[in-house]
């Protein structure tokens, strides 16, 4: 509670600030693509907001997975926490997705591999959510929550390595691949201060929901002693 | 940035694709930050009015 106390500020500022300038980057001093025109402007939404709809996930999973082995309870919030977080970039990235789709494939939603998996990551997210409000027992539903979360981790890779495995339409990767990234400064400069932009609204937002759940927490316990005559 | 504000806007023509992106994109991430911030706050108020009916209850006995 204190380390989040501290690092709130931090991260709160650091959002701000990365965002301004990556929107700037991203809006005003960027060039057009040669192929794809203004619509290239999308990428700067679309991409930092895939790559964490995946990081919250994988975050989720391990958090849920230590908590299932270890019964760590600041695992069991942080991966309560991660999950909305997640599931909101998912949305981001599959609407983004299909505003990119429209102009350049002429089409909003093709069933693809790689949108196919996005589109079950959401699911994954949204089961979890549910599964671990499902239970009277908080602990059960985190349990079986952990499970599903460890079950859908198989998904990740299916998305990262999709455009390779499958003939699609998905451009395949072009910043995280062998022999550095194929694409120009310019373009750099926006898609890497979004997605740190992202990243510390991630962890903002993340410490926000876990405090909430920590001091939720302290509630329950108070009315269950208050319930049972011991305060 | 080349050019006047009105072909900004227009992104290359592209304009019906590109701001609704940014503007659903901003929606979604603000109204998920304002939930959690609201979440937080009716948490920590619930924390505060327990304690205090525990503090009002204990006070008659004189234990507070």
């Amino acid at each position: 509670m204190k380390l989040s106390r501290m690092l709130l500020p931090w991260a709160g500022g650091l959002t701000l600030l990365l965002g301004i300038a990556g929107l700037w980057f991203a809006l005003f001093d960027s060039p057009p693509d040669y192929q794809q025109g203004e619509t290239v402007r999308i990428m700067y939404v679309h991409v930092p907001a895939a790559w964490m709809s995946l990081f919250c996930y994988v975050v989720m999973a391990i958090s849920a997975g230590v908590g299932l082995i270890w019964k760590h309870p600041v695992a069991d919030v942080a991966a309560k926490g991660s999950a909305p977080i997640g599931a909101a970039f998912t949305i981001v990235t599959l609407i983004s997705g299909a505003f990119w789709g429209k102009p350049m494939w002429g089409k909003w939603w093709v069933w693809d591999a790689r949108l196919t998996a996005e589109l079950v990551l959401l699911f994954l997210y949204l089961g979890y959510i549910a599964l671990i409000h499902a239970f009277d027992d908080p602990k059960r539903g985190l349990k079986a929550g952990a499970v599903l979360a460890l079950v859908g981790l198989i998904n990740v890779p299916i998305i990262k390595f999709s455009v390779d495995w499958w003939t699609t339409m998905h451009q395949p990767a072009s910043v995280v691949k062998m022999g550095g990234p194929a694409i120009d400064a310019s373009m750099m400069v926006p898609l890497l201060l979004m997605a740190f932009a992202f990243k510390a609204y991630y962890i903002y937002v993340l410490l926000l929901r876990m405090r909430a759940e920590v001091t939720a927490g302290k509630v329950r316990a108070l009315r269950l002693r208050q319930a049972h005559g011991a305060v | 940035m080349q050019g006047s504000i009105g072909e900004w806007l227009d992104m290359g023509g592209y304009a019906a694709y590109v701001w609704p992106v940014y503007g659903i994109a901003f929606a979604v991430l603000i109204g998920a930050f304002i939930h959690s911030l609201r979440s937080l706050r009716g948490e920590e108020a619930a924390l505060d009015n327990l304690l205090r009916t525990i503090q009002l209850e204990r006070e008659p006995d004189g234990e507070a």
